[in-house]
């Protein structure tokens, strides 16, 4: 019996895998509460069985409808160069050169439980699904690139000489194909020859990988990839290399994406909150410094003023009292004046009166 | 008639115009293949850099030196330091022209430029950063917009509307310090979804505290910058208010620059020992982040301090232009150089010289536009119906 697949070998707990018909239910990638991914599908890919054949890659190029490669999929000298996914190629095998021997990898889109695709894209281009697939929506996708820059496994690929149709390109866990009933399994975990890869629950093959670290003592690394790594991934992998040195990378830690960037998310509504308080506060502040230093210029204006005024009446009193005071003078002395011509007058009346007199008694 | 127009003709053959058109027609060329041919047949992005100076340079850099329209605006209008009142106009105009620029680029550089306001129209994707980024780039640019509107207005002689808007200013202020702070600082947090791909030394959970604080320091240094540069070639179009307020605005922000630098340089090294991240500091890596610390950061803040406590105007337009730079190299840094530094160098980016034209090319269309429009509309002096009225 083919055990490519645990649908086979658990009846009625995979019957609802196996029956895509239910239009699966597309849960926010990065919200909060995102769960139930424990019983959802993934992939466990033993890299102590994988022979580097590249039998997955021709699958995968045939199921996709992707272009012929440039070196046909049964040259195996590919294998001594590094290769990473590209626009053209949704998964690539690779060789790495390790003290026992050459160990090999398959690498595709890990379909993380937490995206960073998901939880990057500005128009929520990428979707996790209740199949685990993490679809990709090109009629909305802006080309900004910004899910490349954030997916830790390097993944995401763009088609940079289109220039208009240009999309992001990745691995999609054949989602549309098996909701279309078109396959049972993705394209490359149904043509591995060597049962490299197993569909099912992704509890289910965390389980099977401990049975098998139990089984084979000393065969593997006793730890499953993806498990934890960025918040857990749908594609898993057990290994007999230290997954470092099968091109994963071991330092990416465990917290998913959203985690991430919560902080600064977090940041924005206190930004709106407090800021506008804070600034119209000190807007305030300074209005009121300036309206209560323009008050006090207004007030020093007003005192001096009043000042000014005071001194001026004080000024004009003391003028019109030395111009009444001189005035009255004035009268005196015009008054004395007039008193004293008067006077003068009437003694020269008399002394012409007396003349005339004497004058008379000597001409009798 | 013949004769007046080749004399017109010759007049505009100035230096100036002749190597602005020289880029303005390089870069139209460029323009044709970007849009003709895709992303691929001008650029030399891939899959492990899918953003290059397009990115790191009009966007990153572009912003953060837009950052003086903010700044300045706050200065003057929110904390009261009337005396700045004469920078505002340049200082807004030249944010305005920034960002206006900084989203032509984006045209460039995004895959399909004619779904730019699917984000904010058509599906929202309120878990990205960049969300954020673009819907706040997009609220300050109209802001901007109506900010400088008014010098538009005096300069068309449409009073009322004029007044209307000049009666909003300080709302206006407000909100663009709010959209400022969040934008400047989401584009730092752009990279905080990538620990894996940069450099621990650049990589900190403060990314957005380190692009916000840095960002004050390249607008108060673009405004003097800019000042003084203006100052050479625009004099004739300022008034004697502007001028009396210049130096008064070039020692202030001088100070301010200083302070905010060695905060700035405090807060890296905070980061610093909280990730404990001092042993990287003897790779390689750690001497350029150290050129980075003490060449673009501690220096300027030192130098700016000195030269506003001298007075030594030549001192503090060199540090202004030294700060500039020091921005340039942040963004370089977190953007370029030491994301993915674990990629062997082969797979290393560097720019393409169609890139390079069009960077340049969108540099140069800015200031042509700043030259056209603070030649003609009361930008740098008062205009004689307005006076004493803001
Ligand atoms: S591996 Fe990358 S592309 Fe695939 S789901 Fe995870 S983040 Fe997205
Ligand atoms: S390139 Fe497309 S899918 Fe990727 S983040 Fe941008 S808009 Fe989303």
């Amino acid at each position: 019996m083919k055990r490519r697949s645990f649908l086979g070998l658990m009846g009625a707990a995979g019957a609802g895998l196996a029956a895509p018909a239910v239009a699966p239910v597309t849960a926010r990638a990065a919200a909060k509460d995102f769960r139930g991914y424990h019983d959802t599908p993934g992939v466990l890919f033993d890299g102590t069985r994988c022979i580097g054949c590249r039998k997955c890659e021709l699958a995968c190029n045939k199921v996709n409808s992707l272009p012929e490669p440039e070196v046909p999929f049964d040259n195996l000298e590919i294998l001594n160069s590094r290769r990473r996914t590209d626009s053209a190629t949704f998964t690539v095998v690779n060789k790495f050169d390790t003290p026992t021997g050459p160990v090999y990898r398959k690498n595709q889109c890990n379909h993380c439980l937490e995206p960073a695709c998901a939880s990057s894209c500005f128009v929520s281009a990428f979707q996790k699904n209740s199949d685990s697939a993490v679809d990709y929506d090109e009629t909305v996708c802006v080309g900004c690139r910004y899910c490349m820059i954030a997916c830790p496994f390097e993944i995401p690929t763009y088609e940079y000489h289109k220039a208009f149709t240009p999309r992001v390109m990745k691995c999609t866990l054949c989602g549309p194909q098996m909701r279309s009933g078109e396959l049972r399994l993705p394209g490359c975990v149904q043509e591995c020859p060597m049962e490299a890869m197993i569909y099912g629950p992704r509890n289910e093959l965390l389980n099977l990988a401990r049975r098998r670290f139990a089984a084979f003592p000393g065969r593997y690394v006793e730890q499953i990839y993806g498990e934890h790594e960025m918040g857990g991934t749908s594609w898993l992998y057990i290994s007999g290399t230290p997954f470092s040195q099968v091109g994963l990378r071991e330092d990416l830690g465990t917290k998913s994406a959203p985690e991430l960037t919560a902080g600064a998310l977090a940041a924005v509504p206190v930004v709106v909150g407090v800021w506008p308080v804070l600034l119209g506060g000190i807007y305030a502040i300074n209005k009121r410094k300036e309206k209560i230093a323009a008050q006090e210029q207004q007030q020093a204006v007003s005192a001096a003023l009043a000042k000014a005024n005071a001194e001026a009446k004080e000024t004009l009193a003391a003028t019109l009292a030395k111009a009444e005071e001189s005035a009255n003078r004035r009268v005196d002395n015009e008054v004395k004046k007039a008193v004293k011509e008067a006077l003068a007058k009437k003694e020269e009346e008399l002394k012409a009166a007396e003349a005339s007199a004497t004058d008379e008694e000597e001409g009798k | 008639m013949s004769t007046v127009t080749n004399d017109d003709f010759k007049s505009y053959l100035t230096p100036f115009n002749i190597v602005t058109g020289l880029i303005i027609i390089a870069g139209l060329i460029v323009t044709v293949i970007r849009f003709t041919g895709g992303l691929g047949a001008v650029t030399n992005l891939d899959d492990n850099y899918p953003w290059g100076i397009w990115i790191s340079f009009d966007l990153l850099c572009g912003v953060a030196l837009a950052a003086g329209g903010y700044t300045t605006a706050a200065a003057c209008y929110v904390f009261g330091f009337k005396k700045f009142h004469s920078a505002v106009r340049p200082a807004v105009l030249t944010a305005f022209l920034g960002y206006a620029l900084v989203v032509l680029a984006l045209h460039y550089d995004v895959g399909r430029p004619w779904r730019l306001p699917y984000p904010i129209f058509v599906q929202q994707g309120t878990t990205s950063l960049l969300f954020e980024v673009g819907l706040c780039v997009f609220l300050y640019l109209t802001v901007l917009f109506m900010e400088f509107l008014p010098t538009l207005f005096e300069w068309t002689g449409w009073r009322k509307l004029r007044d209307a808007l000049v009666k909003m200013t300080l709302v206006l202020v407000i909100f663009g310090v709010v959209l400022s702070t969040l934008h400047q600082s989401s584009l730092g947090a752009l990279y905080t979804i990538a620990p894996s791909k940069l450099h621990p030394l650049w990589y900190s959970a403060y990314l957005p505290v380190f692009f916000f604080v840095s960002s004050i320091a390249a607008g108060l240094s673009m405004v003097i910058f800019e000042g003084s540069l203006s100052h050479k070639y625009l004099h004739r179009m300022m008034d004697s208010e502007y001028n009396k307020n210049h130096d008064d605005v070039v020692l202030g922000f001088a100070k301010g620059c200083s302070w905010v630098l060695f905060g700035y340089f405090a807060l890296k090294m905070i980061g610093l020992t909280y990730d404990n991240n001092w042993s990287y500091l003897a790779s390689g890596f750690g001497a350029w982040f150290l050129v980075e610390m003490l060449c673009f950061v501690a220096l300027p803040a030192f130098l700016y301090a000195v030269g506003a406590r001298d007075k030594n105007f030549a001192l503090i337009k060199w540090t202004a232009i030294l700060t500039v730079l020091g921005i340039v190299v942040n963004r370089f840094n977190v953007s370029l150089v030491a994301f993915n530094y674990h990629l062997p160098s082969e797979d290393k980016y560097f720019p393409a010289i169609m890139e390079i034209i069009i960077s340049v090319f969108i540099v140069t269309v800015g200031v042509v536009a700043f030259k056209f429009i603070s030649t003609r509309m009361p930008v740098f002096f008062e205009h004689p119906d307005y006076k004493g009225q803001h």
